[in-house]
């Protein structure tokens, strides 16, 4: 596995970033459009390229629960899943966080039903937004294959110790051959040290994990997983830090494109921040001042790297995948609406809500979006969200 | 010693709200429970011990004379070692009539 | 203590895996039973609990009655998150990454867990073929939340959702057979037991986990609260279920039926009932079709045994 870049389908490119990591076990149930990085992984253990147990699990709910057990017994855990097997895991999901179990799930993102659709957007990852997991965002390929490995290394920090969810867009990620380059292995052993979890389940240091709540302590156990999420912040940078030094693309929580002196600005989370950049190009040549600012951190939220990119700017066009409903629309817009709510010099925000079940959202779209927009914020019509494309 | 609940800080739990004191259960006196104690008459007792196997609250130590008796501490109540004594050597008596 | 040699109790592992000052009801089998399955065991395991009694009278944070490494996780999926403790240990172990130790991986879980919510997580775990453990305490209702009715609950028993009224017995299905699901697994080993046979009990264990490749053991495990008798009759019932062929106790050996206890004197099944709040409803008539699908199960069983008894 030791190659230099190379057109691959990205999920092949990631299972064999957690091949790389040396993954002792790997838990999962199939479902679109996961599936090829599972099987890859599965294929690799069969062909005796991976030393790992791979568990054919009864559904994603058991699949959440093996990796519960095994991050519990400290080893190396990798699963994914889409939609409704992230709906059916969801009560295990959260307890993974709330117990401090490190493992790294990719997400491929797609819709939930009904009615049942296959293609992507983000409301399966909404529903898990409140769980308590790490949750950043890849753009392409390689920042897919990046992340895996910087997945493990963030989870199973003694200073972290949680789960960590690698957010990818179902099929336009998930399917896509792009060109990819690989680390070779004595690399991701110098980026990714060796498991050791403190408490790990032993008869030689027996613990009792999971315990039962009472009222008088419940409160108290939430505070220390807020606290612990929080405090995952500097590990995260310095992960990406040390990533960048050994392979020259370095990452950030809030990653801006053009938005030094742009007066108003599209905010994207995950593939579409690609196509944002490019119409961007296109409208900057027109004499448009618009910038992009693409959100890669989504748990823990980075607060200060957010108000510091778009402070000062007049509007922002906030894209979003998925809609809260009877809500304030889509959940980043709300998020980064109450981000900047009361602060001196906030961007007044205008809220699109797009690409819902893989619906395309091309360069004219986005487009219209970015021009729709600004005219909408610079009028002051900025409450709710408009649902883009909509017939009728 | 584990603190009670209700004077932890949120500081002070380990990491994923872990139990690391195994055993500590034993903290909590479960005797306070009870409304009948067991009583061995001592020159009876076989020292078979189905007092001692039959106790959901493993609460029956063997005395060092060699017989069985229930640890107080925890003991509830319950008169399971009185009901299975084969040699009916244990009454329940009030703990209000002492 | 009929027929026991009584003086085996003493030679009995003495240390306690499941400590005093856990917070059962007075009287508790299924804690009692848990207490001898542990004793089986012995240190060197891992136990996956399910949510219900045993988990909540034995954790309340931030004390703990258990000695040996244990973790809960849900209700449903004990099954899975000892199978995943397995697949970890074993891969790393294999890896260099663990010294070599045998350990028992065991999950536990009561009647709703297994019968109920847990039955997919449970057929997965056994079909994949982990070595493990899976302990059942079956005190035949949802004791945990106020005694609801499962699908182990037996015919007739009252229960708050099977109550006994004008125009109900109570419960109205059949108990769900699942030392039978288990066996249909082929899986290497499956028994039920009780607490009221400790040696039994104990015994089943340590061949269960001696075993390499999946166990299920099925404990009939009696419940004063749920039951509604005196909790010092908690082992006498269990023994009057066993002895009126309610409870039979038996196990399976790579398909191998035995009957590992026959009663002396098969007793009716009346007496079994007779003092239990959950069954004081039953009329006459009633009781003898209990009867009669008591002795048409045994004799089922019987003939898988090859017709032993």
């Amino acid at each position: 596995m030791e190659k230099a870049r190379k057109g691959i389908e990205v999920s092949i490119a990631l299972a064999e970033a957690a091949a790389q990591a040396d993954v002792d076990v790997v838990a999962a149930y199939p479902i679109t459009p996961q599936t090829h990085i599972v099987e890859h992984l599965a294929e690799l253990v069969a062909e005796g390229e991976l030393d790992a147990e791979f568990v054919p699990v009864d559904s994603e709910h058991s699949a959440m629960s093996v990796c519960c057990g095994s991050a519990a017994v400290g080893a190396r855990t990798f699963t994914s899943t889409s939609s409704q097997g992230l709906a059916l895991m969801s009560e295990i999901f959260f307890i993974a966080a709330a117990m401090r179990l490190p493992m790294v799930m990719a997400l491929a993102n797609r819709s939930l039903s009904s009615p049942l659709s296959i293609w992507n957007d983000h409301t399966d990852t909404m529903m898990v937004r409140d769980a308590g997991w790490i949750h950043v965002f890849v753009e392409n390929g390689q920042e897919s294959y990046d992340h895996t490995l910087w997945a493990f290394r963030v989870a199973e920090d003694p200073q972290v110790m949680l789960p960590v969810a690698v957010n990818l867009d179902g099929f336009i990620l998930t399917h896509m051959i792009e060109p990819i380059e690989y680390v070779d292995n004595q690399t991701v052993k110098n980026f990714l040290p060796e498991f050791k979890m403190k408490n790990a389940l032993h008869p030689d240091n027996p613990v009792s994990m999971g315990c039962f709540g009472m009222p008088e302590i419940y409160t108290e156990t939430q505070m220390a997983r807020e606290e612990g999420i929080k405090n995952a912040y500097p590990t995260i940078l310095k992960a990406w830090e040390e990533w960048g030094s050994l392979t020259g693309r370095y990452y950030h929580p809030i990653e801006t494109y053009k938005t030094e002196d742009a007066d108003y600005c599209i905010v994207t989370m995950g593939s579409y921040g690609e196509t944002a950049m490019e119409v961007v190009d296109a409208l900057r040549d027109e004499g448009e001042k618009v910038g992009v600012v693409r959100i890669r951190l989504w748990r823990p939220f980075p607060f200060d790297d957010f108000r510091k990119a778009v402070l000062g700017k007049q509007a922002l066009i906030v894209l979003d995948r998925a809609i809260s409903f009877g809500g304030p629309g889509g959940p980043v817009a709300s998020e980064l609406r109450s981000a900047l709510y009361g602060m001196e010099g906030a961007p007044s925000i205008v809220n699109y809500v797009a690409g819902l079940a893989g619906r395309d959202v091309a360069r004219d779209d986005f487009r219209k979006i970015i021009l729709e927009g600004k005219n909408k914020a610079y009028a002051h019509d900025t409450d709710g969200f408009t649902l883009y494309g909509l017939r009728g | 010693m584990a603190k009670p609940m209700e004077q932890i800080k949120w500081q002070e739990l380990e990491v994923g709200a872990i139990a690391v004191e195994v055993g500590n259960a034993r903290e909590y006196e479960t005797g306070t429970w009870r409304s009948e104690r067991p009583v061995v008459n001592k020159d009876q007792c076989i020292k078979c011990g189905v007092c001692w196997i039959f106790c959901p609250d493993a609460c029956i130590i063997q005395a060092a004379q060699g017989h069985f008796e229930a640890d107080l501490t925890y003991c509830k109540g319950c008169g399971i070692c009185a009901r299975e004594c084969p040699v009916g050597c244990i009454s329940m008596v009030s703990e209000e009539e002492g | 203590m009929d027929r026991f040699s009584v003086f085996s109790s003493r030679l009995v592992e003495k240390a306690e895996y499941f400590t005093s000052g856990h917070r059962a009801c007075q009287g508790c089998a299924e804690a009692l039973a848990v207490r001898l399955v542990m004793k089986a065991l012995g240190r060197d395991t891992i136990v996956a609990m399910a949510t219900g009694c045993m988990e909540i009278i034995s954790s309340p944070l931030p004390t703990t009655a258990w000695k040996v490494p244990w973790i809960h996780v849900a209700f449903e999926n004990s099954s899975a998150v000892v199978s995943g403790c397995e697949a970890g240990m074993k891969a790393m172990m294999r890896k260099g990454k663990l010294n070599q130790k045998k350990i028992n991986f065991v999950a536990m879980g009561g009647d709703g867990s297994t019968a109920d919510i847990g039955m997919g997580p449970l057929s997965g775990a056994l079909e994949r073929g982990h070595d493990m453990l899976y302990v059942c305490y079956d005190n035949e209702a949802y004791m945990n939340t106020g005694i609801q009715r499962s699908s182990a609950t037996p015919f007739g028993a009252s229960t708050t959702t099977s109550p006994a009224g004008k125009k109900s017995i109570g419960q109205q299905t059949q108990k769900k057979n699942l030392p039978q699901i288990a066996v249909a697994h082929d899986i290497p080993y499956v028994a039920t037991a009780c607490s009221s046979f400790p040696f039994d009990l104990m015994q089943k264990v340590k061949k269960a986990s001696a075993i390499s490749g999946p166990a299920y053991i099925h404990i009939l495990s009696v419940c004063p609260t749920g039951w509604r008798i005196q909790p010092h009759d908690a082992i006498r019932y269990g023994r009057l279920a066993v002895d009126a062929n309610v409870f039979p106790l038996y196990e399976v050996e790579n398909g191998e039926y035995r009957l590992t206890y026959t009663p002396y004197k098969v007793l009716p099944v009346r007496e079994y009932l007779k003092g239990q709040g959950r069954f004081r409803h039953l009329t006459d008539k009633e009781i003898e079709l209990i009867q009669k699908n008591v002795e048409n199960d045994y004799a089922k069983l019987l003939k898988k045994c090859g017709g032993q008894g």
